[in-house]
């Protein structure tokens, strides 16, 4: 089972790892993952484990450009996020990386902080703890290329293309 | 219909077939854009994770030492110092520490200009829509596989028009206009679309350039002007980059200048936008002047007006931050740096100074700042309980002169101007 992590509308990238945690302020041995949401949501540097959701209102990820943000949810091993709706640079972010971006507004309206889900992102299948099924819409076709093949490197590596390019 | 977007006639321009809103494309970009912040991670990427040795065409990248720099510790001079020797291996433009910040340096040079297609590590990229190009902010990954394969992928945004009537009254200038859209808009009112903004032919360059590199505020893909007016003097425009009035766009909003009040964005949203009257009185311990949004010659013109032969407020500090080298030689080319000084301000390396909490003036606990910068997100500048309001240059001076958020019309030796003056900027 994997925990809901519940956010509100317009979390934006400083949140989710403050500038002054950026990869290259770190000293050695210390690793972005350990800092995601370090001030906006202690509780979650601290408790969040590998599989579980972060689930947001509007914009989820607006503000600075920097994949460190979604690297550190990344390295987290977060499962995916589900979110009202996305910043455009973090939601490319996200898929160049890997990580499932769900636009499904009423399944975040039914989903609370702490709920325990099962959630297979490939069929787009999630069941809460009290056993209601909800279907998550597939994302772009692009998108799911991408986070099939592992992330953009990786796609382009295996096809030497472009998703979409002949 | 063969009428087109100024994002989708670049766009098309750029694959070399006509293409409109909605569309998937592959893009070989005119420019690619890295800063000093993300470099490392991007080299790193595009060697690692994508297996490429080297830059596709090194033409096509320019990097810009700005966000830390000088370097503030020896983690950030070793990082440097990567990008230094990568530069060279790889025989790539870089503007180093001082030059400047990227979005300043890169109109400067007349790397951005109309009807390129420009990509950077940064998400104020859309800064480059103030000299009509299509410019547009991306991750590490993105700038990465587009720095190794010479490619990028974009879906083609659709185009919300801004269409701007009337000139600004007394004391307001184009950051109220930034401010007043994010307060209209909202932080995702643009997102995944390319704002046009019309009706501003008579706005000099420095104006377009703080409204562009606000389009990210709104959630925006790219900022793009028409290359009218002031560009037009400035830069070579292609004859195929003209304003279709009736091309096919998603909204339309109409904005009355005759309407807006000097505005402030209070803490911690950009889009939390007052009247500088719901705000005056506030106290205030550090002014902020700088940013790509606000640190230009005139910007630090304006701000030397209000300030001249005062003081600043007792117990308040002010940091100066030019957004590059030449605003810098322009500002000390007549008495406004000296007229600033004179007042008590700090002067720091042109760049991006203390915008993102690095270095420069980093805020600490319950420190409340006013800054011309884009961006109050909690903990922006330094610690989480500090708190940051944004305005407009004149409002930055007026402030620092009271140590309280204040009206630049109520100070009394301030006799300002409408702020078309498009003829008093300095020739470098």
């Amino acid at each position: 089972m994997s925990r809901v992590w519940k956010f509100g509308s317009d979390v934006d990238t400083d949140q989710i790892v403050p500038g002054r945690y950026a990869p290259f302020m770190l000293k050695e041995g210390q690793d972005v993952k350990d800092y995601a949401f370090i001030e906006a949501r202690p509780d979650f540097a601290r408790n969040a484990r590998p599989g579980d959701v972060i689930v947001a209102g509007k914009n989820f990820g607006c503000g600075s450009s920097r994949e460190y943000a979604p690297e550190a949810l990344r390295r987290r091993q977060i499962g995916g996020i589900i979110a009202v709706s996305y910043a455009r640079i973090f939601f490319r972010n996200a898929i160049n990386l890997g990580i499932p971006v769900i636009e499904a507004p009423d399944v975040v309206d039914a989903l609370e902080d702490g709920m325990e889900i099962e959630v297979k992102w490939a069929s787009g299948q999630l069941k809460s703890d009290s056993g209601q099924l909800f279907e998550l819409p597939p994302m772009p076709a692009f998108a799911t290329e991408i986070i099939a093949a592992g992330g953009l490197t990786a796609f382009v590596r295996k096809y030497g293309r472009f998703p979409g390019e002949k | 219909m063969s009428t087109f977007t100024l994002a989708e006639k670049i766009l098309s321009h750029a694959v070399g077939r006509s293409v409109r809103a909605g569309e998937m494309i592959t893009v070989r970009p005119d420019v690619i854009m890295a800063h000093d912040s993300l470099t490392p991670a991007i080299i790193k990427i595009m060697r690692e994770r994508l297996g490429v040795a080297h830059v596709a065409d090194p033409s096509q990248v320019v990097m810009v030492m700005d966000h830390v720099a000088p370097a503030s510790n020896v983690a950030t001079a070793n990082s440097q110092n990567i990008i230094r020797r990568f530069a060279r291996e790889e025989n790539l433009r870089l503007f180093e520490v001082g030059r400047g910040i990227c979005h300043q340096v890169l109109v400067e040079e007349q790397i951005a200009r109309p009807g390129r297609v420009i990509i950077g590590s940064d998400s104020h990229s859309t800064s480059y829509g103030a000299v009509g190009a299509f410019g547009t902010g991306m991750g590490s990954t993105d700038i990465a596989v587009a720095m190794g394969t010479g490619k990028t992928w974009v879906r083609v945004p659709e185009t919300i028009r801004v269409r701007v009537h009337g000139r600004f009254r007394p004391g307001v200038d184009a950051k109220d206009l930034a401010l007043w859209l994010a307060r209209d808009m909202g932080l995702a009112g643009a997102t995944y679309a390319a704002i046009e903004y019309l009706g501003l032919e008579w706005l000099p360059l420095p104006g377009r350039q703080t409204l562009a590199s606000m389009a990210i505020e709104l959630g925006g893909k790219a900022g793009i002007f028409p290359a009218d007016g002031d560009v037009a003097r400035r830069f070579d425009v292609p004859d195929w980059l003209t304003v279709d009035e009736d091309a096919q766009i998603k909204r339309e909003l109409h904005i009355y200048l005759d309407e807006i009040e000097p505005q402030v964005a209070v803490p911690h949203s950009v889009d939390d936008v007052v009247d500088i009257s719901q705000i005056a009185g506030q106290p205030v311990d550090v002014v902020f002047l700088g940013t790509c949004t606000n640190g230009r010659y005139e910007d630090m013109r304006t701000a030397a007006e209000i300030l001249q032969g005062q003081r600043l407020a007792p117990g308040l500090r002010m940091l100066v931050t030019p957004a590059s080298s030449q605003e810098l030689q322009k500002a000390i080319g007549d008495d406004t740096m000296t007229t600033l000084l004179a007042a008590g301000v700090t002067l720091t390396t042109p760049g991006c100074g203390p915008c993102m909490g690095r270095h420069q003036g980093t805020l600490g606990d319950g420190d409340v700042c006013l800054s011309t910068g884009n961006r109050n997100f909690k903990g922006r500048m330094g610690h989480p309980s500090s708190q940051i309001y944004l305005a407009s240059p004149a409002v930055a001076a007026a402030t620092a002169l009271t140590g309280r958020i204040t009206d630049p019309r109520t100070i009394e030796e301030y006799r300002p101007q409408t702020t078309d003056h498009s003829d008093s900027r300095p020739v470098v």
